[in-house]
């Protein structure tokens, strides 16, 4: 299993110099990966439709609970086969429609990386590990979508596509992990087989919240949906396989998934019934206006996915085989119409429904599997499409609380979805030939075996409905549900409610597609405003309110003064020690001893008017000189604490400084004072600050008494052990001689910043 | 006694002592640059070894036990970073042999090298706070010197922020050193995390960690103490910011994982939220720095800010997860931020600049490149399987662990926005189509190129690249390592043992 999830990988790191050697016909030979799948996971049906679901086990990371483990049951298996059955069409499609394009082997390979992502995330049963595929889903989509990448609407969809869901993909992480947490499992098979331990655990609302967001995201669920219809900027055979089985079903997948374990709450009812419902009617209100013919497609997606939504929350039995139905059904018949659209496309050069016509003579084969396909998604008799609908109506008819919103929007959804079912399949073929920027002809064979297969096998399964059935839609139903459903499909179920809403809805849809012309007129004119205050604005204002808090942000904080930048962190250093000092000493902190000899004090009072006459002076010299007076001072007290061998070096030190400081203020421009007084006296106020908390800190911690400094134990074993009678000199050289070892080397490399410095510049000038 | 831990501090000291003593032969140090970093790679590879098979290290100099004289200690953190340093040092050694120009290599850039890895590997491995402060005094001389390199007035302008900003901090160490030998009479970690909680007046303690807090999130550039940063990262030559970007941040994330754990401990729950806030903070604003710009270092360098968040949020939880996700996660970000870095050097070399706005048409051109910066940038990104997806894992589990909600959700915010400036990087330099305008340039520098030295400097960059993924699909090991070195910081009993021999 393992091997089988991850092919897709090595295949996709192999896939661009096998297309290269073998060339023109690669698509054939690569689609035997997503076949021999397809046919590995056929193998599985037979046990899980007898015994239920397998989970295959391998450790990964079992320190984290993540672990590659599998579980194989009708859920997964169905997607599974849609993944890799549509995907093995896909492929071979993708070879006649990129045919001669330069990049079509990285296509493939990025195509096969996806595809194992796809299977990945629905075979997980890991949490982590789901997440893990999950989010490469969302990577790969993005470099797919931005295939044809030197346009720049290209990468704009691109980026829009990727942000979204990768948001939604991080509200998802942390939903799983706390799902996680708060089941004590990680493995989706243990956390759904204990009924209640999501519903009633006090994170329940916040994991169902973050999965929501994660799921409707990836899924295009209103008013996450804008990104679907521009990741149409991607090549046709990608749309229809992101659109068909994957990317967007993603997110369907998850709440199917999660269905048991989070499922049947009021929240989760009125939650996914609402949105799912609006998505739907969203999805089809705005295909209903399209006239590209793959926005049209995008669009009645994004109602796919609204219903799938809308029925997974309704949740009752009727309703999850609804559910299950409608995704086989919609899988068939969108990569059909998709690769349908693609071909009409790649032969016409043109993607405007208006501007083709008469095509049916050129383009018999074409024109034949649009018809078909075009049924289904308009729910007729006798295809697959049908049934699925016919089941959805009855679904929402019996929907807990929601049942009148719920069937009204899935009725007049329906309608509009009918009358542009009608649209695809006949507009572009029927009428006069119409000029178009390449000469049409019927599409290669590669183009016509994906949507003819599967265009056939809509009309199969509706006209057989036990195929699919006993076949894989039980099990799945049985998975989502929590406990086994017998599942019987059939077209027939005799006169009933669901059947006169059936009924209502095409007839709307034939009247529709009698008066399309209007109804784009009355968008137009009308409902122009959509556009203007349309979830994409939303999403727009976002972006730009982001990017302008960026840049205020940085102006603000990354202001290119030094002098501001000290000032912080000068600041920062105060306000955090002294409020911790504050807080979190008590009054009583002694502040050590404070009986001064009287030249203490006047060698104090020097360094203190030298620094601040150093500070004030407007004179370089006079600056160097009170410096100077600062370091003499600091000397003195050096010897009057038993120091003298630091007394001197300091006033070696100090001499030099000031000799060296004057030697380079002659060669300085001249003074100039460009702060103004209140900048001054704020700077002084700075630098005060910092002065006294280093008093305070100083004289506080003075006032701790310490039993044992280990500088009793480096006196006594100066001279006996180290043989040395000067003990600052045995600490230097002895004790902490890596000390000195390592400023020795500060000096060393202060003398090769100098020198580069110098004469780095200097040769600069002689050039 | 161990020699081990002394090794990656004395090879860099020896090599860096002999690059200065060929100082007019470039060859020679262009060979001791290679060979000298090898050969601490090596050594840092032998010491997380024998750290991990052994347990604690430690090394005293001049046999003067502690906490008398100093001591090196290299516990499985200590060992980690330094096996960090080695690798970036070795890798950026090949990288400098193509790309360095030869002013540099003519004042001083070999033996700079050198040093500023020993100061960062001293800075990891000693045991004694002064000691630290040394060895922070190396680097930050060494980087300083680097910096300014080439003397261009924009490196003069960025240093001089660099320089002052990094002086204070070194000032508030001493400060804090000095308090902390008024507190204790010792300078000995170890001997330390004995005494400090005996000191009567706990609340100075807190102060006093206060200042080294202050001081360390200068070094690791935290919010709001990271201005040196962006102010100078963009301005020497790309192996130099590379080096930096690899290096000097952690040393100041390094600090403060060993004293808010070993050391200043004994307040947890004021210092370490404070840690929470100022990590999700430094997140945040870095984040949004990198948002605002299209130049690639820029772009970078802010990004460094950003990642020290994640880390110090590691620490700030502080439960054994959130260390060892911390720990993870400045493993991750040392390889693919400088890969990052390199990579960038690389685009530079193709098309004659940084500036995202001059440069596209590599993803046609140079398939081979964009995935390797792929690999990289989305591992940056926090993207599974790859490495960082794996540090933001844990530490994001470990908040949701202890219920933080806040910084959980800043913590995935900031993953989607540093995600939205690697695709910017992405879609500008490689997928966008080399603009008209700057076409002249680019076509020059491509016709410029020395194919034996764009190879040599691809070598590091892939292996760099592969890192990434390598941590995060062999997962398993990292994380069993990671954690062991969280239970040391988090329990010092055995760190205490190993340095003064007796049992607290």
């Amino acid at each position: 299993m393992l091997i089988a999830v991850l092919s897709g990988f090595i295949l996709a790191a192999a896939s661009p110099w096998l297309a290269r050697s073998v060339g023109d016909r690669a698509g054939w030979l690569l689609a035997a990966l997503p076949a021999a799948l397809f046919v590995y996971f056929l193998g599985f049906l037979p046990t899980v439709n007898e015994s239920g679901a397998q989970v295959i086990h391998y450790p990964w990371i079992p320190d984290l609970d993540v672990n590659f483990s599998f579980l194989v049951d009708g859920l997964s298996l169905l997607f599974a086969l849609l993944i890799s059955g549509i995907g093995t069409f896909i492929i071979i499609y993708a070879g006649g429609y990129l045919h001669g394009h330069p990049h079509l082997p990285r296509f493939y390979a990025i195509m096969f990386a996806f595809m194992a992502s796809m299977l990945g995330l629905v075979l997980s049963n890991n949490l982590i590990t789901l997440f893990v595929f999950w989010e490469l889903t969302s990577v790969t989509s993005y470099l797919l979508m931005g295939f044809n990448h030197e346009d720049k609407n290209a990468r704009w969809c691109a980026l829009q596509g990727l942000l979204v869901t990768v948001a939604g993909g991080l509200a998802l992480m942390a939903g799983l992990i706390m799902i996680g947490v708060a089941a004590g499992s990680f493995e989706l098979h243990e956390i759904l087989a204990d009924d209640d331990v999501l519903r009633e655990h006090p994170w329940y609302v916040g994991m169902l919240i973050l999965v929501l967001i994660g799921s409707f995201a990836k899924s295009a669920q209103v008013p996450l949906h804008f990104w679907l219809p521009n990741a149409m900027v991607a090549p046709t055979p990608v749309s229809a396989f992101l659109h068909s089985a994957t990317m967007v079903k993603a997110g369907v997948y998850l709440l199917a998934r999660f269905n048991p374990g989070l499922g049947g709450t009021d929240a989760w009812l009125y939650t996914l019934g609402i949105v799912g419902a609006l998505t739907m009617f969203t999805g089809s209100f705005m295909a209903l206006r399209s006239t590209g013919i793959k926005a049209v497609l995008a669009y009645t997606t994004v109602m796919a996915l609204g219903t799938l939504v809308m029925l997974i929350g309704i949740g009752t039995e009727g309703a999850i085989i609804a559910a299950m139905a409608f995704l086989l059904a919609h899988a068939l018949y969108k990569a059909s119409l998709f690769m349908l659209a693609g071909a009409l496309d790649h032969e016409t050069g043109t993607k405007d429904i208006l501007k083709m016509g008469g095509l049916r003579q050129l383009m018999p084969i074409t024109f034949l599997a649009s018809c078909v396909a075009a049924l289904s998604l308009a729910g007729l008799p006798p295809l697959f499409g049908f049934i699925a609908k016919e089941l959805m109506f009855e679904a929402t008819v019996g929907a807990p609380g929601l049942a009148f919103f719920t069937t009204v929007l899935a009725v007049v959804s329906a309608m509009m979805v009918a009358g542009m079912a009608a649209v695809f399949a006949i507009r572009p073929f029927t009428g006069k030939l119409k000029e178009t920027p390449k000469k049409p002809h019927e599409a290669p064979p590669s183009m016509l075996a994906g949507p003819v297969v599967l265009a056939t096998l809509g009309l199969l399964f509706g006209l057989m409905g036990f195929i699919p059935a006993s076949g894989i839609v039980q099990s799945a139903v049985g998975a989502v549900y929590g406990s086994p459903i017998e599942v019987e499909l059939y077209l027939w179920h005799g006169i009933n409610l669901p059947l006169m809403l059936s009924i209502l809805a095409i007839a709307g849809g034939v009247a529709l597609f009698l008066r399309w012309e209007q109804v784009l007129d009355f968008y137009r004119e009308r409902l122009g405003f959509i556009d203007r205050f349309g979830a994409e604005r939303g999403y727009e204002k976002w972006y730009d309110g982001v990017v302008w808090l960026a840049e205020w942000q940085t102006r603000v904080l990354q202001s290119g003064y030094l002098r501001t930048y000290l000032t912080i962190t000068v600041l920062t250093t105060v306000v955090l020690t002294g409020w911790t000092f504050f807080g979190h000493t008590n009054s009583a902190v002694t502040l050590g001893s404070m009986d001064m000899h009287f030249y203490e004090v006047a060698i104090a009072g020097v360094v203190v008017v030298g620094a601040i006459a150093a500070s004030v002076t407007s004179s370089r010299i006079g600056a160097a000189a009170t410096l100077g007076m600062v370091g003499f001072g600091v000397a003195m007290i050096y010897v009057l604490f038993s120091a003298p061998d630091l007394g001197i070096t300091q006033i070696m030190i100090e001499t030099l400084t000031v000799i060296l400081l004057v030697l380079v203020l002659f060669r300085l421009p001249g003074f100039l004072n460009l702060s103004k007084p209140a900048d001054r006296v704020r700077d002084a106020a700075v630098a005060f600050s910092l002065g006294t908390l280093m008093t305070v800190l100083i004289l506080a911690v003075n006032g701790v008494t310490v039993t044992d400094p280990i500088s009793l134990q480096l006196a006594e074993w100066s001279y006996t052990e180290a043989q040395g009678r000067n003990i600052v000199n045995v600490i230097l050289v002895d004790f902490r001689a890596l000390d000195t070892l390592g400023e020795l080397f500060v000096i060393g490399l202060a003398a090769v910043g100098v020198y580069a410095m110098i004469r780095l510049r200097a040769e600069d000038k002689q050039r | 006694m161990s020699t081990a831990v002394a090794l990656p501090v004395l090879i860099p000291l020896i090599a860096g002592s002999l690059s200065l003593v060929f100082y007019k032969s470039h060859a020679v140090q262009r060979w001791v640059g290679v060979i000298g970093t090898g050969a601490l790679f090596l050594a840092t590879v032998a010491l997380l070894a024998k750290t991990w098979t052994d347990g604690i290290q430690v090394m005293e100099f001049g046999s003067w036990p502690a906490p008398f004289g100093i001591v090196l200690v290299a516990d499985l953190l200590s060992a980690t970073m330094t096996l960090m340093a080695g690798m970036m040092g070795f890798a950026l050694a090949v990288y400098s042999l193509p790309s360095m120009s030869r002013d540099h290599e003519a004042f001083g850039y070999y033996p700079l090298m050198h040093l500023l890895l020993a100061g960062v590997c001293g800075a990891f491995l000693t045991g004694d706070i002064f000691n630290l402060y040394v060895w922070i005094e190396v680097l930050l001389v060494a980087s300083f010197a680097l910096l300014i390199l080439g003397g261009e007035r924009g490196q003069m302008e960025g240093a001089v922020k660099y320089v002052t900003l990094n002086l204070f901090s070194s000032m508030m160490l001493l400060v804090g050193v000095g308090l902390t030998y008024g507190l204790t009479g010792t300078l000995n970690m170890a001997d330390l995390a004995v005494k400090l909680p005996q000191v009567e007046e706990q609340g100075l303690v807190t102060v006093v960690g206060m200042l080294f807090l202050v001081s360390f999130a200068i070094k690791a550039a935290a919010f709001p103490l990271f201005f040196w940063l962006p102010a100078s990262y963009h301005t020497p030559p790309i192996a130099v910011t590379a080096l930096f970007a690899a290096l000097l941040t952690k040393v100041g994330v390094y600090a403060l994982f060993r004293f808010f754990s070993l050391m200043f401990d004994n307040d947890v729950g004021y210092t370490h939220e404070l840690l929470l806030w100022i990590g999700g903070f430094t997140m945040v604003t870095g984040v949004l720095g990198a948002a605002a710009y299209y130049e690639i270092r820029r772009i970078l360098a802010f990004h460094i800010i950003s990642q020290i968040g994640y880390m110090i949020v590691g620490l700030a939880l502080f439960t054994p997860l959130a260390l060892a996700g911390g720990i993870i996660y400045i493993v991750h970000n040392i390889i693919a931020k400088t890969n990052l870095f390199l990579i960038g050097g690389v685009i530079y070399m193709l098309r004659g600049s940084y500036d995202l706005k001059q440069i596209g048409g590599l993803w046609k051109t140079r398939p081979m490149l964009g995935v390797l910066f792929l690999l990289s940038a989305l591992a940056l990104a926090g993207i599974p399987p790859l490495s960082g997806f794996l540090g933001k894992y844990v530490i994001i589990r470990a908040g949701i662990e202890v219920e933080s909600w806040g910084i959980v959700a800043a913590a995935l915010a900031v993953g989607l926005m540093t995600l939205y400036s690697m695709v910017k990087i992405w879609a500008e330099a490689f997928w966008k189509a080399q603009p008209e305008e700057h076409a002249e340039r680019a076509a020059a520098f491509e016709r410029a190129i020395d194919k034996k030295n764009l190879t040599l400097m691809m070598l590091p960059v892939i292996v760099l690249a592969l890192l990434p993924a390598a941590i995060g699909i062999g997962a398993q090991p990292v994380i069993e390592i990671a954690r062991v070195a969280a239970d040391q910081l988090l329990d010092s009993t055995a760190y205490v043992e190993a340095v003064l021999g007796v049992t607290p």
